[in-house]
């Protein structure tokens, strides 16, 4: 079985975003770029099925422009066996992208494709399920416990009540939440071999893609800020400070 | 006729607070539809109808809704869309699921986290974990499906009149490929999280899985559902259900109580919209203390009990 992750580049979780001056986007000049955090629990809970022998061959995707190969040869470092780019620079909405990698499975023809829940600079939550709904294939998000048995895959989900299991048939859409597994870390070495791993680039506009209308995102402002408040001595003064603000 | 149709969440028997909170966002929008889908949903579209600002409720009962799987529910919602120009849910982990999967099948955009709608057509949501607001145009596109932030809404109450329930039938093929297996949820009488007035949380300060005892205890006593931050939950001190923040539930309780909690960006992004913060943390200088209206620096094990004392009920 072949395992696609897909893999989004992202501003590092770490940088403090900066809106730019016109209001129109962030500012990513000089700013450190990562892998989507959730896309590496993607890629390595692809590379743990392929070591338990589930899958023959992992397969990294991402959409994005050619500066995303920075992200493809990480995954092809953690050991991804080979690496798709489908360069687009054009702005993409989450069904844009489900439509491009419909194109991809269409090709390649996994059993499973495995996706993070969510890309931590748009925050959005959709492509996995998008990409499930086009492909007609069962989707289970937000996994934190997975296993194959043959032609199904049995899928622990995080969700507001608790808990829940469902049992989906192969192939399937995987969307991964933090807790699924602990992404490992690149040796040099390894950087050094993914450097010779095949990364194909294909252009979007070569996938006979369906044409879709865009959104216009404007207006970036901060959010509303929460001002620094008090610090009290005792309990006896929280209990006095709760009291004046009608809170008891 | 309503132009907003809102899909209900809830367990079977009771509707979950989120659809009325999602339901006070939609209300720029007109009177909104609300659909049930469940294997017997009369109780829970009665609680529907009542809210303000419904126009119908629609109740779509089959055995085939009895987990309202996202595979199983989206193309009943896709058949059914037609007159609507905006279909909405909560922007819970049921709604996060559905929706991308039925605006897929009806091939239009989906706006998640809506914070605010402005009309049919322009709405305000966070991206970058809250730390940026956008304005999104969805002009392009005759329909489209939202999910509402329910922390930025009140939910809505009773309206004079019930709202009509009409029983509807969908057409539509429903795949067998996915099968819900089972939920494990934590049994507890304390309030739900995402609805409860007041939330005392803890965070990796706490120490062990014993020693939540502490925020259980402080919870109970004040009345409160418990929180959590991600590292107390990753370090197996309490359930996962408890996560608050970017990754874990969006709240907005009128008291929210922080102990041991540093307070990093990701954690503030799930309390932003809460009425007012408390922390408790040893180091003065932990950047929880930067969002909170009230801080005290102190050891949690001794200010937990006498918080506990002082504010009882
Ligand atoms: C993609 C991504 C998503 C994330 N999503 C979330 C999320 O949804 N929610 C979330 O919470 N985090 C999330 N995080 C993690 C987040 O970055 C922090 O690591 C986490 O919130 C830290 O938890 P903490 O404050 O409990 O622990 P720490 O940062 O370790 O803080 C512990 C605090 O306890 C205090 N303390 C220790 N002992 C005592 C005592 N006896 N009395 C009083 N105070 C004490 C310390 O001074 C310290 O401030 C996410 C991270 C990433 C990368």
């Amino acid at each position: 079985m072949k395992i696609i992750a897909c893999v989004k580049r992202v501003i590092d979780y770490n940088v403090r975003v900066q809106i730019n001056r016109d209001g129109d986007g962030v500012v990513t000049d000089g700013v450190k770029m990562s892998m989507n955090p959730f896309d590496e629990i993607a890629v390595e809970e692809g590379l743990r099925l392929k070591e338990k022998g589930v899958a023959t061959e992992l397969i990294a995707v991402s959409i994005g422009g050619s500066e995303s190969q920075q992200q493809l040869r990480t995954a092809l470092a953690m050991g991804a066996d080979r690496a798709i780019l489908v360069e687009n620079d054009a702005p993409l909405i989450p069904l844009g992208a489900a439509h491009i990698l419909l194109r991809i499975i269409e090709k390649e023809q996994p059993g499973l494709v495995i996706l993070g829940k969510q890309a931590i600079d748009d925050d959005r939550n959709q492509t996995g399920q998008m990409l499930a709904a086009l492909w007609g294939r069962p989707q289970a998000t937000f996994a934190s416990a997975l296993e194959i048995n043959g032609e199904k895959a049995s899928v622990t989900r995080e969700i507001d009540a608790g808990m829940e299991t469902i049992e989906v048939d192969l192939p399937a859409v995987v969307t991964t939440d933090l807790r699924l597994n602990e992404p490992r870390f690149v040796k040099m070495p390894d950087i050094m071999k993914a450097k010779r791993k095949t990364l194909d680039v294909i252009a979007a506009a070569s996938l006979d893609l369906p044409s879709i209308p865009n959104v216009v995102t404007s207006n970036f402002s901060p959010p509303p800020t929460r001002e620094a408040g008090i610090k009290v001595e005792s309990v006896e003064q929280l209990v006095d400070v709760m009291k004046t603000r009608g809170l008891i | 006729m309503s132009t907003t149709l809102l899909v209900a969440e809830h367990d079977g028997a009771q509707l979950n607070q989120s659809t009325a909170r999602a339901l006070t966002g939609l209300a720029p929008l007109g009177d909104v539809d609300i659909i049930v889908f469940a294997e017997n949903g009369s109780a829970v579209c009665a609680e529907a109808a009542a809210l303000a600002g419904v126009g119908q409720v629609l109740q779509v009962d089959s055995p085939d809704n009895s987990h309202q799987l996202a595979a199983v529910v989206a193309p009943q919602i896709a058949a059914i869309a037609a007159p609507y120009s905006v279909i909405a849910m909560p922007s819970t982990t049921f709604g996060k699921d559905l929706a991308p999967r039925a605006a897929a099948l009806l091939g239009v955009h989906q706006v998640s986290d809506v914070m605010e709608a402005i009309d049919a057509k322009n709405f305000r949501r966070p991206i970058y974990a809250g730390n940026v607001i956008v304005h999104e145009n969805v002009e392009a596109f005759d329909k489209v499906v939202l999910t509402m932030r329910t922390a930025s809404f009140q939910a809505a109450v009773a309206g004079s009149d019930a709202a009509p329930i009409v029983p509807t039938e969908t057409t539509a093929d429903l795949p067998d490929h996915t099968r819900f297996v089972k939920l494990e949820a934590q049994a507890s009488e304390r309030p739900d999280l995402q609805g409860a007035a007041w939330v005392v949380a803890g965070g990796r300060g706490v120490g062990s899985e014993e020693n939540f005892a502490v925020i259980y205890d402080l919870a109970d006593k004040l009345g409160a559902g418990c929180g959590a931050s991600r590292a107390a939950v990753d370090a197996g001190y309490c359930p996962n259900d408890m996560q608050v923040g970017q990754t874990g539930k969006i709240i907005a309780p009128d008291v929210y109580i922080a102990l041991g909690i540093s307070g990093a960006i990701q954690h503030i992004t799930g309390i932003k919209d809460a009425g007012t913060i408390i922390a408790v943390n040893k180091d003065e200088e932990a950047p929880i203390f930067d969002v909170a209206d009230i801080g005290i620096v102190g050891d949690l094990f001794d200010l937990a009990p006498r918080i506990g004392a002082a504010l009882g009920k």
